[in-house]
Protein backbone atom coordinates (compact mmCIF):
# COMPACT_ATOMS: atom_id res chain seq x y z
CA UNK A 1 0.00 0.00 0.00
CA UNK A 2 2.81 2.75 1.03
CA UNK A 3 3.43 2.25 -3.27
CA UNK A 4 0.57 4.18 -3.47
CA UNK A 5 1.43 7.39 -2.58
CA UNK A 6 3.07 8.34 -5.64
CA UNK A 7 0.10 8.07 -7.69
CA UNK A 8 -2.12 10.13 -4.68
CA UNK A 9 0.54 12.84 -5.01
CA UNK A 10 0.44 12.89 -9.18
CA UNK A 11 -3.60 12.75 -9.15
CA UNK A 12 -3.69 15.65 -5.99
CA UNK A 13 -1.55 17.79 -7.95
CA UNK A 14 -2.85 17.33 -11.26
CA UNK A 15 -6.56 18.85 -9.92
CA UNK A 16 -4.86 21.60 -7.65
CA UNK A 17 -3.26 22.47 -10.66
CA UNK A 18 -5.65 22.76 -13.23
CA UNK A 19 -8.01 24.16 -10.67
CA UNK A 20 -10.48 21.26 -10.58
CA UNK A 21 -10.67 21.82 -6.75
CA UNK A 22 -9.74 24.46 -4.03
CA UNK A 23 -8.39 21.93 -1.31
CA UNK A 24 -7.52 17.97 -1.17
CA UNK A 25 -7.84 15.98 2.01
CA UNK A 26 -5.48 13.43 2.81
CA UNK A 27 -3.16 12.86 5.53
CA UNK A 28 0.26 13.94 6.39
CA UNK A 29 3.22 12.06 8.96
CA UNK A 30 1.50 11.89 12.17
CA UNK A 31 3.46 13.33 15.24
CA UNK A 32 3.65 10.34 17.04
CA UNK A 33 4.17 7.04 15.64
CA UNK A 34 0.52 4.90 13.78
CA UNK A 35 -1.49 7.47 13.71
CA UNK A 36 -0.84 9.66 10.54
CA UNK A 37 -2.81 13.33 11.01
CA UNK A 38 -5.52 14.47 8.59
CA UNK A 39 -4.44 17.42 6.53
CA UNK A 40 -5.52 19.93 4.05
CA UNK A 41 -3.63 20.92 0.78
CA UNK A 42 -4.55 23.97 -1.22
CA UNK A 43 -0.96 24.06 -3.43
CA UNK A 44 1.33 21.51 -5.01
CA UNK A 45 4.04 22.30 -1.91
CA UNK A 46 1.37 21.01 0.13
CA UNK A 47 0.82 17.80 -1.67
CA UNK A 48 4.57 17.05 -1.24
CA UNK A 49 3.72 16.54 2.76
CA UNK A 50 1.42 13.93 2.10
CA UNK A 51 1.91 10.19 3.02
CA UNK A 52 -0.16 6.66 2.67
CA UNK A 53 0.86 3.58 4.73
CA UNK A 54 -1.74 1.20 6.99
CA UNK A 55 -1.37 4.40 9.94
CA UNK A 56 -3.93 6.33 8.08
CA UNK A 57 -7.37 5.38 10.54
CA UNK A 58 -8.88 8.18 10.55
CA UNK A 59 -12.13 8.25 8.16
CA UNK A 60 -11.43 11.77 6.35
CA UNK A 61 -15.37 12.25 5.21
CA UNK A 62 -15.76 13.61 9.24
CA UNK A 63 -13.82 16.52 7.49
CA UNK A 64 -16.38 17.06 4.56
CA UNK A 65 -19.34 18.45 6.87
CA UNK A 66 -21.04 21.48 5.41
CA UNK A 67 -17.95 22.71 3.06
CA UNK A 68 -18.82 24.98 0.10
CA UNK A 69 -15.32 24.86 -1.69
CA UNK A 70 -14.83 21.90 -4.31
CA UNK A 71 -12.60 19.60 -2.29
CA UNK A 72 -10.37 16.66 -3.31
CA UNK A 73 -10.70 13.40 -1.24
CA UNK A 74 -8.46 10.62 -0.55
CA UNK A 75 -10.86 7.93 0.57
CA UNK A 76 -10.54 3.98 1.39
CA UNK A 77 -13.45 2.12 0.85
CA UNK A 78 -14.88 2.97 4.80
CA UNK A 79 -14.19 6.95 4.06
CA UNK A 80 -16.20 6.04 0.49
CA UNK A 81 -19.14 4.54 2.38
CA UNK A 82 -19.10 7.97 4.88
CA UNK A 83 -18.97 10.02 2.33
CA UNK A 84 -21.74 8.56 0.50
CA UNK A 85 -23.40 8.55 3.83
CA UNK A 86 -22.79 12.93 3.58
CA UNK A 87 -23.99 12.78 0.54
CA UNK A 88 -27.88 11.39 1.53
CA UNK A 89 -27.60 13.04 4.32
CA UNK A 90 -27.24 16.27 2.38
CA UNK A 91 -23.93 17.36 4.02
CA UNK A 92 -21.93 18.00 0.91
CA UNK A 93 -23.20 17.78 -2.81
CA UNK A 94 -21.47 15.04 -4.99
CA UNK A 95 -20.46 17.78 -7.24
CA UNK A 96 -18.02 19.44 -5.48
CA UNK A 97 -16.29 15.84 -4.87
CA UNK A 98 -13.30 14.33 -6.45
CA UNK A 99 -12.85 11.09 -4.79
CA UNK A 100 -9.39 10.21 -5.06
CA UNK A 101 -10.04 5.97 -4.35
CA UNK A 102 -8.04 4.22 -1.65
CA UNK A 103 -8.00 0.22 -2.45
CA UNK A 104 -7.50 -0.55 1.49
CA UNK A 105 -5.42 -3.65 2.57
CA UNK A 106 -6.41 -2.71 6.09
CA UNK A 107 -5.00 0.15 8.91
CA UNK A 108 -3.20 -0.65 12.07
CA UNK A 109 -4.05 -1.52 15.61
CA UNK A 110 -1.65 0.58 17.70
CA UNK A 111 -2.66 -1.09 20.66
CA UNK A 112 -2.04 -4.46 19.15
CA UNK A 113 1.86 -3.65 18.11
CA UNK A 114 2.53 -2.06 21.49
CA UNK A 115 1.71 -5.09 22.78
CA UNK A 116 4.26 -7.11 21.14
CA UNK A 117 7.09 -4.52 22.61
CA UNK A 118 7.69 -3.72 26.51
CA UNK A 119 9.02 0.15 26.13
CA UNK A 120 8.11 3.09 24.11
CA UNK A 121 7.90 2.49 20.36
CA UNK A 122 9.10 5.98 18.98
CA UNK A 123 9.47 5.11 15.49
CA UNK A 124 7.53 2.87 12.44
CA UNK A 125 8.77 2.22 9.32
CA UNK A 126 6.42 0.74 7.08
CA UNK A 127 7.79 -1.47 4.33
CA UNK A 128 5.63 -3.51 1.34
CA UNK A 129 4.27 -6.19 4.01
CA UNK A 130 6.01 -5.39 6.87
CA UNK A 131 6.78 -2.42 9.78
CA UNK A 132 9.98 -2.15 11.20
CA UNK A 133 9.47 -0.54 14.69
CA UNK A 134 11.77 0.54 16.64
CA UNK A 135 12.62 2.08 19.94
CA UNK A 136 15.29 3.11 22.60
CA UNK A 137 16.64 -0.70 22.98
CA UNK A 138 14.74 -2.66 20.58
CA UNK A 139 14.06 -3.37 16.99
CA UNK A 140 11.23 -5.83 15.49
CA UNK A 141 9.80 -6.60 12.43
CA UNK A 142 6.25 -7.18 12.31
CA UNK A 143 4.07 -8.52 9.46
CA UNK A 144 1.52 -5.64 9.09
CA UNK A 145 -1.22 -8.05 8.01
CA UNK A 146 -0.97 -9.20 11.33
CA UNK A 147 -1.57 -5.86 13.29
CA UNK A 148 -4.49 -4.59 11.56
CA UNK A 149 -7.54 -3.13 13.27
CA UNK A 150 -10.60 -6.10 14.33
CA UNK A 151 -12.76 -4.23 12.03
CA UNK A 152 -10.56 -4.19 9.00
CA UNK A 153 -10.10 -8.15 9.29
CA UNK A 154 -13.42 -8.49 8.96
CA UNK A 155 -13.87 -5.61 6.03
CA UNK A 156 -15.97 -6.49 3.06
CA UNK A 157 -15.81 -3.46 1.34
CA UNK A 158 -12.24 -2.69 1.37
CA UNK A 159 -12.02 -0.64 -2.07
CA UNK A 160 -13.67 2.49 -2.39
CA UNK A 161 -17.53 1.98 -3.56
CA UNK A 162 -17.32 5.20 -5.04
CA UNK A 163 -14.71 7.76 -6.72
CA UNK A 164 -13.40 9.37 -9.42
CA UNK A 165 -10.07 8.31 -9.36
CA UNK A 166 -8.55 5.56 -8.75
CA UNK A 167 -5.04 5.32 -6.93
CA UNK A 168 -4.27 1.19 -7.48
CA UNK A 169 -5.45 -1.38 -9.18
CA UNK A 170 -9.16 -3.22 -6.72
CA UNK A 171 -8.17 -5.52 -4.26
CA UNK A 172 -9.40 -8.73 -3.20
CA UNK A 173 -12.54 -8.57 -1.59
CA UNK A 174 -12.56 -10.50 1.41
CA UNK A 175 -15.03 -14.01 1.70
CA UNK A 176 -16.08 -15.71 4.53
CA UNK A 177 -15.17 -13.35 7.34
CA UNK A 178 -17.72 -13.96 10.48
CA UNK A 179 -18.26 -10.54 10.82
CA UNK A 180 -20.23 -10.57 13.95
CA UNK A 181 -18.16 -13.03 16.13
CA UNK A 182 -18.16 -10.48 18.77
CA UNK A 183 -21.50 -9.38 18.56
CA UNK A 184 -22.41 -13.17 18.72
CA UNK A 185 -20.92 -13.49 21.67
CA UNK A 186 -22.40 -10.86 24.02
CA UNK A 187 -26.01 -11.78 22.00
CA UNK A 188 -25.85 -15.13 24.02
CA UNK A 189 -25.19 -13.36 27.21
CA UNK A 190 -28.20 -13.52 29.74
CA UNK A 191 -29.37 -10.10 30.83
CA UNK A 192 -27.05 -10.13 33.97
CA UNK A 193 -23.66 -10.91 31.99
CA UNK A 194 -24.59 -8.50 29.36
CA UNK A 195 -24.76 -5.57 32.13
CA UNK A 196 -21.68 -6.48 33.48
CA UNK A 197 -19.83 -6.96 30.32
CA UNK A 198 -20.74 -3.75 29.65
CA UNK A 199 -20.27 -2.08 33.30
CA UNK A 200 -16.45 -3.51 32.76
CA UNK A 201 -16.26 -2.16 29.26
CA UNK A 202 -16.97 1.19 30.23
CA UNK A 203 -15.23 1.52 33.53
CA UNK A 204 -12.38 3.44 31.86
CA UNK A 205 -13.97 6.07 29.55
CA UNK A 206 -12.79 9.42 30.82
CA UNK A 207 -16.02 11.03 28.81
CA UNK A 208 -13.13 12.55 26.59
CA UNK A 209 -15.44 12.35 22.95
CA UNK A 210 -12.75 11.72 21.22
CA UNK A 211 -14.67 8.98 19.61
CA UNK A 212 -17.84 11.01 18.73
CA UNK A 213 -15.27 13.69 17.14
CA UNK A 214 -13.66 11.01 15.53
CA UNK A 215 -16.85 9.86 14.03
CA UNK A 216 -18.14 11.20 10.89
CA UNK A 217 -21.72 10.59 11.04
CA UNK A 218 -21.50 12.59 14.81
CA UNK A 219 -21.28 16.34 12.87
CA UNK A 220 -24.51 17.82 14.98
CA UNK A 221 -23.97 21.07 15.66
CA UNK A 222 -24.73 20.48 19.42
CA UNK A 223 -24.32 17.17 20.33
CA UNK A 224 -27.07 16.03 22.99
CA UNK A 225 -24.30 15.17 25.59
CA UNK A 226 -23.32 18.86 25.64
CA UNK A 227 -26.72 20.30 25.48
CA UNK A 228 -27.90 21.66 28.49
CA UNK A 229 -30.84 23.20 28.40
CA UNK A 230 -32.61 20.91 28.53
CA UNK A 231 -29.79 18.87 29.50
CA UNK A 232 -30.58 15.44 28.09
CA UNK A 233 -28.17 13.55 30.16
CA UNK A 234 -25.96 14.33 32.91
CA UNK A 235 -22.24 15.18 32.63
CA UNK A 236 -20.75 13.66 35.55
CA UNK A 237 -18.30 10.53 35.68
CA UNK A 238 -21.21 8.38 36.78
CA UNK A 239 -21.19 5.16 35.43
CA UNK A 240 -24.89 5.84 34.37
CA UNK A 241 -24.22 8.99 32.70
CA UNK A 242 -21.19 7.13 30.76
CA UNK A 243 -23.48 4.60 29.44
CA UNK A 244 -26.25 7.16 28.32
CA UNK A 245 -23.81 8.92 26.24
CA UNK A 246 -22.34 6.05 24.49
CA UNK A 247 -25.87 3.96 24.04
CA UNK A 248 -27.63 7.13 22.83
CA UNK A 249 -25.19 8.05 20.78
CA UNK A 250 -24.80 4.38 19.35
CA UNK A 251 -28.56 4.72 18.67
CA UNK A 252 -27.93 7.80 16.43
CA UNK A 253 -25.69 5.69 14.45
CA UNK A 254 -28.27 3.01 13.48
CA UNK A 255 -28.14 2.08 9.60
CA UNK A 256 -25.40 4.63 9.09
CA UNK A 257 -22.54 3.46 10.99
CA UNK A 258 -19.98 1.97 8.27
CA UNK A 259 -17.82 0.21 10.88
CA UNK A 260 -14.89 2.22 9.67
CA UNK A 261 -13.48 2.19 13.60
CA UNK A 262 -11.98 5.46 13.73
CA UNK A 263 -14.30 5.88 16.87
CA UNK A 264 -12.04 3.12 18.39
CA UNK A 265 -8.89 4.63 17.15
CA UNK A 266 -9.37 7.72 18.56
CA UNK A 267 -10.05 6.47 21.99
CA UNK A 268 -7.01 7.10 24.52
CA UNK A 269 -8.30 4.25 26.83
CA UNK A 270 -8.28 1.29 24.00
CA UNK A 271 -12.47 0.83 24.50
CA UNK A 272 -14.20 -0.93 21.96
CA UNK A 273 -16.97 1.15 21.41
CA UNK A 274 -17.77 -0.10 17.85
CA UNK A 275 -19.23 -3.20 19.93
CA UNK A 276 -22.67 -0.99 20.29
CA UNK A 277 -22.74 -0.12 16.60
CA UNK A 278 -21.38 -2.96 15.22
CA UNK A 279 -24.92 -4.70 17.05
CA UNK A 280 -26.98 -2.21 15.39
CA UNK A 281 -25.08 -2.61 11.81
CA UNK A 282 -25.72 -6.76 12.63
CA UNK A 283 -29.58 -5.97 12.75
CA UNK A 284 -29.84 -3.62 9.70
CA UNK A 285 -28.21 -6.14 7.82
CA UNK A 286 -30.62 -9.27 9.22
CA UNK A 287 -33.54 -7.24 9.55
CA UNK A 288 -33.11 -4.57 6.75
CA UNK A 289 -30.90 -6.08 4.24
CA UNK A 290 -28.78 -2.85 4.67
CA UNK A 291 -25.44 -1.91 5.08
CA UNK A 292 -24.35 1.73 5.50
CA UNK A 293 -23.19 4.10 2.46
CA UNK A 294 -22.92 1.45 -0.72
CA UNK A 295 -25.41 3.86 -2.91
CA UNK A 296 -25.94 7.33 -3.19
CA UNK A 297 -29.20 6.40 -4.66
CA UNK A 298 -31.14 4.10 -1.75
CA UNK A 299 -32.36 5.28 1.31
CA UNK A 300 -31.37 4.38 4.32
CA UNK A 301 -33.78 1.84 6.60
CA UNK A 302 -34.92 4.46 9.75
CA UNK A 303 -35.48 6.84 6.44
CA UNK A 304 -38.15 4.81 5.01
CA UNK A 305 -41.60 3.08 6.08
CA UNK A 306 -42.39 -0.31 4.50
CA UNK A 307 -45.57 -2.30 5.58
CA UNK A 308 -43.13 -5.39 5.73
CA UNK A 309 -40.86 -3.80 8.24
CA UNK A 310 -40.29 -6.10 11.17
CA UNK A 311 -42.38 -5.32 13.82
CA UNK A 312 -42.32 -8.97 16.24
CA UNK A 313 -41.10 -6.81 19.01
CA UNK A 314 -44.56 -5.12 18.99
CA UNK A 315 -47.27 -6.85 21.41
CA UNK B 1 -27.35 -3.58 27.19
CA UNK B 2 -28.15 -6.10 30.42
CA UNK B 3 -31.66 -4.97 31.22
CA UNK B 4 -33.94 -8.08 32.16
CA UNK B 5 -36.27 -8.88 29.21
CA UNK B 6 -39.81 -8.92 30.75
CA UNK B 7 -39.00 -4.96 31.87
CA UNK B 8 -39.63 -3.83 28.60
CA UNK B 9 -42.78 -4.12 26.61
CA UNK B 10 -43.94 -2.44 22.93
CA UNK B 11 -47.65 -2.28 22.15
CA UNK B 12 -50.14 -0.62 19.41
CA UNK B 13 -53.40 -0.39 21.28
CA UNK B 14 -56.02 1.99 19.63
CA UNK B 15 -58.06 4.01 21.11
CA UNK B 16 -60.99 1.39 20.52
CA UNK B 17 -59.27 -1.31 21.81
CA UNK B 18 -60.01 -0.90 25.48
CA UNK B 19 -59.94 -4.57 26.59
CA UNK B 20 -56.58 -4.50 24.42
CA UNK B 21 -55.46 -1.68 26.61
CA UNK B 22 -56.43 -3.45 29.87
CA UNK B 23 -54.97 -6.80 29.19
CA UNK B 24 -51.12 -5.12 28.41
CA UNK B 25 -51.37 -2.74 31.61
CA UNK B 26 -52.32 -6.25 33.31
CA UNK B 27 -49.32 -8.14 31.66
CA UNK B 28 -47.09 -5.07 31.95
CA UNK B 29 -47.48 -4.82 35.99
CA UNK B 30 -47.84 -8.59 36.38
CA UNK B 31 -44.20 -8.89 34.50
CA UNK B 32 -42.29 -5.89 36.01
CA UNK B 33 -43.79 -6.92 39.62
CA UNK B 34 -42.13 -10.76 39.05
CA UNK B 35 -38.63 -9.23 38.64
CA UNK B 36 -39.02 -6.59 41.19
CA UNK B 37 -37.40 -2.70 41.63
CA UNK B 38 -35.36 -2.33 39.17
CA UNK B 39 -31.35 -2.03 40.58
CA UNK B 40 -29.59 -1.37 36.94
CA UNK B 41 -29.66 1.83 35.24
CA UNK B 42 -30.38 3.60 38.32
CA UNK B 43 -28.43 6.59 39.16
CA UNK B 44 -27.15 7.10 42.63
CA UNK B 45 -27.97 10.27 43.88
CA UNK B 46 -24.53 12.37 44.85
CA UNK B 47 -23.15 12.16 48.37
CA UNK B 48 -23.79 15.61 50.14
CA UNK B 49 -21.13 16.05 53.08
S1 LIG C 1 -19.52 4.90 14.96
FE1 LIG C 1 -17.28 4.45 14.77
S2 LIG C 1 -17.21 2.80 13.24
FE2 LIG C 1 -19.25 3.76 13.03
S3 LIG C 1 -19.01 5.34 11.43
FE3 LIG C 1 -18.66 6.34 13.44
S4 LIG C 1 -16.42 6.26 13.73
FE4 LIG C 1 -16.94 4.77 12.10
S1 LIG D 1 -12.82 8.18 23.22
FE1 LIG D 1 -12.79 6.51 24.72
S2 LIG D 1 -12.47 7.52 26.73
FE2 LIG D 1 -13.08 9.12 25.26
S3 LIG D 1 -15.31 9.26 25.51
FE3 LIG D 1 -14.95 7.81 23.81
S4 LIG D 1 -14.90 5.76 24.81
FE4 LIG D 1 -14.68 7.31 26.44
Amino acid sequence: MIGYIDKIKEISKGLLEEKKVDMIIGFRKGTVPMINEPCVAKTSADVDNFVWDSSCGINLANYLTGRKEKIGIIAKGCDSRNIVNHIIENKINREQLTIIGVPCKGMVDRSKVKALVSSDIEEVIEKEDTMVISGADFEKTVKTSDVISKNCTICMHRNPVIFDELVAEEVDEQKDVNRYEDIDKIEAMDSGEKWNYFEDMFKSCIRCYACRNACPLCYCPTCFVDESKPQWVGKSQDPIDIWTFHFLRAYHCAGRCTDCGACVRACPMDIDVRLLTKKLEKDCFEMFNWEAGLSIDKRPPLDVFNADDPDGFIK
Amino acid sequence: MGIEPGRIHFSWVSSAESTKFVDVVKKVTSEVKALGPNKRFVKKKAKVA
